[in-house]
């Protein structure tokens, strides 16, 4: 972007300071009218306090605002990304008429966000960093959108946390599992609100170990890109260091593979004790199913350090009964926790199915992003990065929770599941027990560990 | 994860990925070497043989009957396509006739996903070879096992056509120099016709065969044709045995690289169609006067 020559880019003069009197002046005086407009008209003031950045002010001016959401439509992750996409629906949805349950996450929150309806641009991203990319750069010129969000692979996640730092528009990662998103790849405009590999591993490492004992042999299936290699390269490390684990094969597979024989037969002759498959969508349907037609999950354990939503339905045939899984939430929480109940029921009579994991992401970082706009009163983006790095303390579906100033992962719960027998299924969605809930701040790194150094505001 | 039980297990399996890739590249083959066209539509007519084959499925619950409506689907279809678009184009430049067969894939594809999204499909294999079974030195699915003789036969039912009739002869004929056939007084165009049909139908055939081992989906059609192109160049353009071969030679090179590194598996594909390219530029069993 080339610079604007903009007169607010000049050092402070005593015109610019005479102008934002009068404005604040202004405002002030239209707001004592005590009607919508003059609260408008005193945002239209604060916006001469700043320069222009990213659609700021431009996205905000109207009666509406659009957000951005790419999300797999299409390819091996379709079935998640339209789960994904239901949460976002439901959440535009809610915000909009000022619904209850959003309410309890953004108690501020009236009808829209700031007194504006919020509308989405909705693309077909096909879990690809380009197509997504670009999907995200028509809605800001052409809608001008105030927020990006969608993902359901990391490598879209990390190329659009860069668009993101780039044109000074926040980007809400939809399912990212990659240390990167908010490690190397961190950047100021770029939030988590879902569990990630690190969080992962750590959570679900002491359950393979009580599990399954110590001195085992495993062998990894990776999906090759950056949620891939940093999933597997957690988990590993924590089985190696806590319970003397060894990795005997690692079989590394592209996205969308057509099949899984050949890596499965490294893994049959590896004389592994556990299969961990951190293959994701439908990858990890196919690698489950072909698994079992090659006899190996007859032959060793399966684990799964992030689960998939949809998995246990598509794999069918009850394989899943009795793996372990790490996971952002289960709907059976919801005897546990209010909120999930309550988003639950929505979700049920909105889509008549219950939520996954991806939709519950969706929801929850948006109802977050709506309190933190009504918090800053402004749309501005560096203001309403600042209101999430003040950490407060806010509500999730499972849960107090934060995000953290220094790489701005939301520091929240990592659920661990396992994998129910077809007898013991209560209902056609009751496919996994859960175990623990975990809380996150223990689970996470230090913030510097992974390398995240988040950029400017502007 | 080099050792001897891996090394037969990985020869085995490039031996059934092999078999299948022989199987829709004869498709392809036979389609160039006569109508002188590069069917870039052949990956989207496996993919419409594997849909084809679902819904005939859905409906009766039986094996064979998707298998035959699978093939006769596909063969039908590019029948049409044959006689509305693709005769048009013969005497047209060859980057036409790119663009039309790649035109008409992704017109295959988005029908399909109109009708049946983008989630993955699945049909089940026959009962009869659903399981899994003991080769001593490993487990191997039933059905792979079995699909390496329903293509076998499927091959033999190809090879009978090509080489021990009348049609096949012409079709033989026309690969080698289709002026001349229409010389002697032959409805060249008939005989495309009936080629495009032929070839449409393998890999229709090919897809509803395929269909339990993986699971469909619209797109199942991109990276088949990409790995069906380096067999037919690597066997010889045009050259029904030379796409057998090269299958057969693909399906051993990517298991057998996935053996030391799977990453690698694509790179080798690459590598030994490159080597063939620079030794002999009409494929192993090609011969120069094909185009």
């Amino acid at each position: 972007m080339t610079k604007s020559k903009s007169p607010f880019e000049r050092p402070l003069s005593r015109r610019s300071i005479l102008k934002g009197t009068v404005a604040a002046g202004a405002g002030f005086g239209a707001l004592s009218l005590g009607d919508g407009k003059g609260l408008e008209f005193f945002r239209d003031a604060m916006a001469a306090e700043h320069p222009p950045i990213g659609t700021w002010p431009a996205g905000s001016t109207g009666k509406e605002v659009y957000v951005s959401i790419a999300v797999p439509r299409t390819g091996a992750y379709a079935v998640q990304g339209e789960d994904e996409l239901k949460g976002w629906q439901l959440a535009i949805e809610h915000i909009n008429s000022g619904h209850e349950l959003l309410r309890k996450i953004s108690p501020n929150t009236k009808k829209g966000i700031l007194g504006k309806e919020v509308k989405a641009v909705v693309t077909d991203s096909g879990a690809k960093p380009n197509t997504a990319v670009q999907a995200h750069q028509r809605a800001i010129s052409e809608s001008k959108a105030v927020l990006l969000t969608g993902s359901t692979s990391s490598a879209v996640a990390v190329a659009t946390n860069k668009l993101a730092q780039r044109e000074h528009i926040l980007y809400l990662a939809g399912i990212s599992g990659s240390n990167d998103t908010t490690g190397k790849d961190c950047v100021r405009y770029g939030f988590r609100q879902n569990f990630y590999g690190e969080t992962a591993a750590n959570a679900i490492g002491p359950v393979l170990v009580k599990q399954f004992g110590k001195n085992k042999k495993m062998a990894f299936m990776t999906p090759d890109y950056t949620y891939g290699h940093t999933v597997t390269k957690s988990v590993n490390d924590y089985l190696t260091k806590n319970a003397g684990w060894t990795q005997v094969t690692n079989q590394v597979s592209p996205l969308g593979a057509p099949d899984f024989s050949s890596y499965l037969l490294n893994i049959a002759n590896s004389g592994a004790d556990v299969l961990i498959n951190v293959n994701w969508g439908r990858d990890a349907v196919l690698s489950i199913q072909q698994a079992n037609k090659f006899g190996i999950l007859g032959k060793m354990k399966l684990a799964v350090p992030y689960q998939i939503p949809f998995l246990a339905p598509e794999v069918g045939g009850g394989l899943l009964a009795g793996v372990y899984a790490a996971t952002d939430y289960w709907w059976t929480l919801e005897d546990k926790y209010p909120l999930a109940k309550a988003f639950n029921a929505e979700f049920v009579k909105k889509y008549g199915s219950r939520p996954e994991w991806g939709a519950e992401n969706a929801y929850v970082s948006f109802a977050h992003w709506a309190r933190m706009v009504e918090a800053a009163g402004t749309f501005y983006p560096p203001a309403v990065i600042k209101q999430y790095e003040k950490g407060e303390t806010i509500p999730s579906l499972i849960g107090d929770v934060h995000y953290r100033p220094e790489d701005h992962q939301c520091v929240r719960p990592v659920v661990i599941v396992r994998g129910k027998a077809q007898k013991d299924m209560k209902n056609k969605e009751d496919f996994w027990e859960v175990i623990d809930v975990v809380p996150g701040a223990p689970l996470m790194q230090k913030p510097d560990a992974f390398g995240c150094k988040l950029g400017d505001y502007a | 994860m080099i050792n001897w039980a891996n090394f037969v297990s990985q020869a085995f399996n490039g031996l059934v990925l092999g078999a299948l890739l022989a199987l829709i590249s004869s498709g392809l083959t036979i389609i160039y070497g006569t109508l002188g066209v590069l069917n870039l539509a052949h990956g989207a007519m496996f993919m419409l043989g594997g849909y084809a084959g679902l819904v005939a499925y859905s409906y009766t619950e039986s094996f064979i009957v998707a298998v035959a409506a699978g093939a006769l689907f596909v063969m039908i279809a590019g029948i049409l396509i044959e006689r509305v678009i693709i005769r048009h184009f013969y005497s047209r430049p060859p980057e036409d006739q790119l663009l039309v067969t790649f035109g008409i894939s992704i017109v295959m594809v988005e029908i399909v996903r109109f009708f049946f999204g983008s989630l993955s499909q699945t049909v089940p294999a026959p009962a009869l070879f659903s399981g899994i079974t003991s080769l001593g030195f490993m487990f191997y699915p039933t059905y792979r096992l079995a699909l390496v003789a329903i293509i076998a036969v499927a091959l033999l039912v190809l090879f009978f056509i090509l080489y021990r009739t009348r049609i096949g002869m012409i079709v033989r004929a026309g690969i080698e120099d289709s002026e001349m056939v229409g010389s002697l007084g032959i409805n060249v165009y008939r005989v495309f016709m009936l080629v495009f049909g032929i070839g449409a139908m393998a890999a229709g055939f090919a897809g509803i065969v395929n269909a339990p081992v993986g699971s469909l989906t619209p797109d199942m059609g991109e990276t088949i044709l990409v790995q069906t192109f380096v067999v037919v160049v690597i066997g010889g353009v045009g050259s029904f045995p030379g796409a057998i071969i090269g299958g057969l030679i693909a399906g051993e090179i990517i298991s057998l690289t996935s053996m030391v590194n799977p990453g690698y598996a694509y790179v080798m594909l690459f590598a030994a169609m490159t080597a063939v390219l620079v030794l002999r530029p009409y494929g192993l069993l090609g011969t120069q006067g094909r185009e």
